[in-house]
């Protein structure tokens, strides 16, 4: 016999192939006559051509595969407790997953949530298995991160700020950043939020920052759980970014769909940046302690994630397509991560406002300036004396730096657009939103705003296009109120009534913990109805001045 | 200044050092239905915000006209309080991966090994013929009621609300799934086996169209909470259970067919799940303490509108019963346990069932 005999051999029997299951299964779907399903969330967008599922899987080889994934997370999870993760974990990196994780489940949800969005929207039933598992992938990315933060509380020294987790996302003024990405997701016209801004832009490009650069840093932080859980939820997205390739493709097909593309390209592709570069370079830059000059920066794994593999080998050949490509939005994204130093303003601003946040913020020493210095040259003259400033106010009884004078570091705007206060000084920008006057990061934001998110694009009525609402400005909610009134009002004290869930140290000792009278007095101001409040002339000197940026005073 | 050393307790676990907060280690912002929070209820509760509970700043970006990313009047309900709903089968992604993936390989290994024997071979002749016109034609249905529920799942005030609807539409998704390849598995076996016939007979046969436009009725509700209720409260039980488990799990083995059941069967367990979810968030509004009045009215409107089209459809597969060659229920009784099912949810609510 030239063969060995197996059981294979003898057990097999005749299957149908994935291709034929695919194809079987896309016909169970049908055209209603008899009462027409309402479209109930409408679109600028023409969609005629049926698009097809690349992925070709089924339901029946997903569920299995998950659980599969499932139980490689969980018993990782279990390894690491046995291992004693958390004797060796760096606090400075645990602390700032109080934040992530209190954002991140919000997207994720709404994400399966937009599913149902798309589902409908696309013709044909092809794509609909795809944006199916999509949905039971996105609840699965929700729940699963709850349990890990849950895991962190439970186990982690200070489990103080995940306890109240959900609350603080819905407060912050941190996590307001957040919520305009997750709400991004899901409102407005279908198209712009489900397919361009969640899957083209998000999950294609953005998630590479967030779901593979930063488990590499936790990695590096002594935390085995959270690359373990978020390598698991980053090998889904390659079937997310199937479904959004594929969707996109078939509108392609439409000439009249251009101009809206270009549209929400542009709007996505920088508002991503603003949002997802803003929190997760500070996460990776700011929340490790790990200094190996060797390892890339998040500035050099953008250029490889975003630069290099996104925008060379996914945007770029949408032009043949005929859809503009805004290439000089790129290249400022790149400029203001390098040139401006995007992601250290960032983690400035995160420092500054550390009483009204839920979480630690330790001051970086001598070693990080080292490595700051190293990776972005220059660093250390910019903000080397706000982080030895920050270290010494970081003591009880000194003055909050916020209210600090001495510093001599000025409040920053917020930008009404992507959220994140207008730190790249010299960019801000004004203009007026139904008569009322609004401050910006950067001229890309100001047309996001004023644009994009309105009821006609460049002569083109767009009634299904979304608007910014809300009180966006989150200083505004708590203008004129003293800082010790607005943290209780946010319920970001202990429960013994005075401490602060957040403290702008590592120390773990009550002596050291800062409490709602360590920071009473000062009154919080909104930079905006300040502005408002402002005659013309005044305005103009003001933004003048701001243009101008700040020096931080020497610390000594 | 005194140098203080960055970690002052060299350890960054649980316990290494006392003070306040240091022991604070369940969520705190949400009130548990029992003493004690539940896993579920840790990875669910308040994920979806609410302006009304902690969204300072209220939704940040609006629809056209002016409503947020989720809004009371998605369904005419209305309740004192939304978030109160627990889902009873507790579910979350792990316990529903390994619950789907339970039932993929037990589905799976039922067929291989009834495949291996010889079985489909030894269906009888007009019982083939019922599944691949009339088993065929379900398939839609389920299709069409998980498609429904995946729209449904996005509009609820609560994620409670919105991941029980999301489970819901996945079981519906997946046996779907499981019936079309079921069928094309098996008619690899069956000469002349006509893998199309269903859903000539879904769009076509006059007795199915009860069906299809129940499910399109369904479909079509812009209301989705009108989409969870008719689905479970009155849809399942008066044609999903009647085909499934009073047609289907009784008259396949008589006729020699012994897998499908096997098949079918996940489906009522998933169904019970459903069914309690559903009637423990219909219980709460219909015994809401502002608003109990409204909703129960709303819901005997949708009990009127959705039991006629449910009684159409009923009636329109009646001929069913009586093509197997072997007949070991009739249609009357069947139906009898239906209704009488059906009696016992609405009782649960307040609600009755219309004469017909």
């Amino acid at each position: 016999m030239s063969g060995t005999l197996t059981l294979n051999k003898i057990t097999a029997q005749r299957g149908i192939s994935v291709g034929e299951a695919a194809k079987k299964i896309a016909d169970l779907g049908w055209n209603p006559s008899y009462v027409q399903e309402a479209m109930t969330f409408p679109t600028d967008y023409k969609i005629t051509k049926a698009p097809k599922d690349p992925m070709k899987q089924v339901l029946r080889s997903y569920f299995p595969m998950q659980e599969e994934k499932d139980n490689r997370v969980y018993g990782a999870l279990d390894a690491a407790l046995r291992g004693d993760m958390f004797r060796n974990v760096e606090p400075r990196w645990v602390e700032w997953m109080k934040l992530f994780l209190a954002i991140i489940p919000f997207p994720e949800i709404s994400a399966a949530r937009s599913m149902a969005m798309v589902g409908r929207l696309a013709p044909g039933e092809d794509l609909r298995t795809g944006f199916t598992m999509q949905m039971v992938d996105e609840f699965r990315h929700s729940t699963i991160q709850m349990n890990l933060k849950k895991w962190y509380m439970e186990n982690y020294i200070d489990p103080a700020g995940f306890d109240i987790t959900e609350e603080a996302f819905g407060k912050c003024y941190a996590t307001t950043i957040g919520r305009q990405f997750g709400e991004g997701f899901l409102t407005g016209d279908a198209i712009t939020a489900a397919n361009i801004y969640l899957t083209v832009v998000a999950e294609t490009a953005f998630t590479n920052t967030l779901f593979v650069a930063m488990p590499s840093e936790a990695a590096r932080n002594g935390d085995y759980a959270l690359p373990t859980v978020f390598l698991s939820v980053q090998s889904d997205e390659s079937r997310h970014i199937g479904n959004g390739h594929s969707l996109l493709m078939s509108m392609l097909k439409e000439p009249e769909n251009h101009l809206l593309l270009e549209r929400d390209l542009r709007y996505a592709f920088w508002q991503n940046h603003a949002i997802v570069d803003a929190a997760i370079g500070t996460f990776i830059e700011y929340g490790t302690t790990n200094r190996d000059k060797n390892k890339e920066s998040y500035a050099e794994m953008w250029h490889r994630w975003i630069f290099e593999d996104y925008y060379r080998t996914y945007m770029l050949p949408l032009e043949k397509y005929g859809i503009k490509i805004h290439h000089d939005d790129v290249q400022l994204a790149w400029k203001r991560l390098t040139d401006k130093r995007y992601v250290h303003k960032v983690g400035q601003f995160f420092a500054v406002g550390w009483s009204a946040n839920f979480w630690r913020i330790e001051a970086q020493t001598e070693k990080d300036f080292e490595w700051f210095e190293h990776k972005y040259p220059g660093w250390y003259a910019e903000f080397g004396n706000f982080w030895k400033w920050y270290e010494k106010l970081s003591h009880r009884g000194q003055t909050n730096i916020l209210f600090n004078g001495d510093v001599g570091y000025v409040y920053p705007h917020r930008c009404w657009s992507c959220l994140v206060p207008c730190l790249i000084r010299e960019d801000i920008v004004t203009d007026e939103i139904d008569g009322k006057l609004h401050t910006f990061a950067h001229e890309l934001d100001r047309w996001t705003a004023v644009n994009a998110f309105a009821g006609e694009y460049e002569g083109r009525p767009t009634p299904a296009m979304g608007r910014f609402s809300g009180r966006r400005e989150w200083e505004s909610v708590y203008h004129n109120v003293d800082m010790a009134d607005a943290i209780k009002d946010l319920g970001f004290v202990r429960t013994d009534g005075k401490t602060l869930v957040a403290q702008p140290h590592l120390r773990f000792d009550a002596k050291e913990m800062w409490t709602l009278d360590d920071v009473r007095g000062h009154i919080l101001k909104s930079p905006l109805e300040t502005l408002r409040a402002m005659s013309p002339a005044d305005r103009e000197a003001h933004l003048a001045e701001y243009r101008k940026g700040f020096t931080i005073n020497p610390c000594n | 200044m005194t140098a203080v050393p960055n970690v002052s307790v060299g350890s960054g676990a649980a316990g290494a050092a006392i003070f306040p907060d240091s022991d604070s280690r369940r969520y705190r912002y949400f009130e548990p239905r029992a003493k004690r929070a539940t896993h579920y209820e840790d990875v669910t509760v308040d994920v979806q915000p609410d302006p009304e509970r902690y969204l300072l700043q209220n939704w940040i970006i609006a629809f056209p006209n002016g409503k947020g990313a989720y809004y009371k009047d998605a369904t005419a309900a209305l309740s004192s309080n939304w978030h109160a709903f627990r889902a009873p089968d507790q579910e979350w992604e792990r316990t529903h991966y390994q619950r789907q993936s339970k039932i993929e390989g037990m589905v799976q290994s039922v067929i291989a090994n009834g495949r291996k024997s010889g079985a489909p071979k030894a269906f009888d002749k007009s019982w083939v013929k019922i599944l691949q016109t009339h088993l065929g034609a379900w398939k839609h249905a389920e299709f069409g009621l998980g498609t429904s529920l995946m729209q449904a799942q996005r509009y609820g005030y609560t994620q409670m609300i919105n991941n029980a609807t999301l489970t819901n539409s996945s079981y519906k998704l997946r046996l779907a799934q499981d019936i079309t390849l079921y069928l094309a598995e098996i008619g690899m076996d069956i000469p002349g086996f006509d893998d199309n016939a269903g859903k000539h007979t879904w769009l076509e046969d006059k007795g199915w169209q009860g069906t299809r436009e129940a499910v399109e009725a369904i479909m079509g509700s812009g209301d989705y909470l009108e989409q969870y209720f008719a689905t479970n409260i009155v849809f399942e039980p008066l044609v999903g259970e009647l085909f499934r488990s009073r047609f289907l799990m009784q008259v396949a083995s008589p006729n020699g067919d012994f897998i499908t059941p096997s098949v079918i069967s996940a489906a009522e367990a998933d169904y019970e799940r459903n069914l309690a979810n559903s009637i423990d968030l219909m219980h709460l509004l219909a015994t809401d303490n502002q608003h109990a009045a409204h909703n129960k009215k709303l819901f005997q409107g949708w009990v009127n509108k959705h039991v006629a089209l449910a009684n159409k459809a009923a009636a329109g597969l009646q001929p069913i019963w009586s093509q197997p060659h072997s007949k070991p229920v009739q249609y009357a009784d069947a139906r009898a346990q239906s209704v009488e099912r059906i009696k016992k949810i609405l009782g649960e609510l307040g609600l009755v069932l219309p004469k017909e």
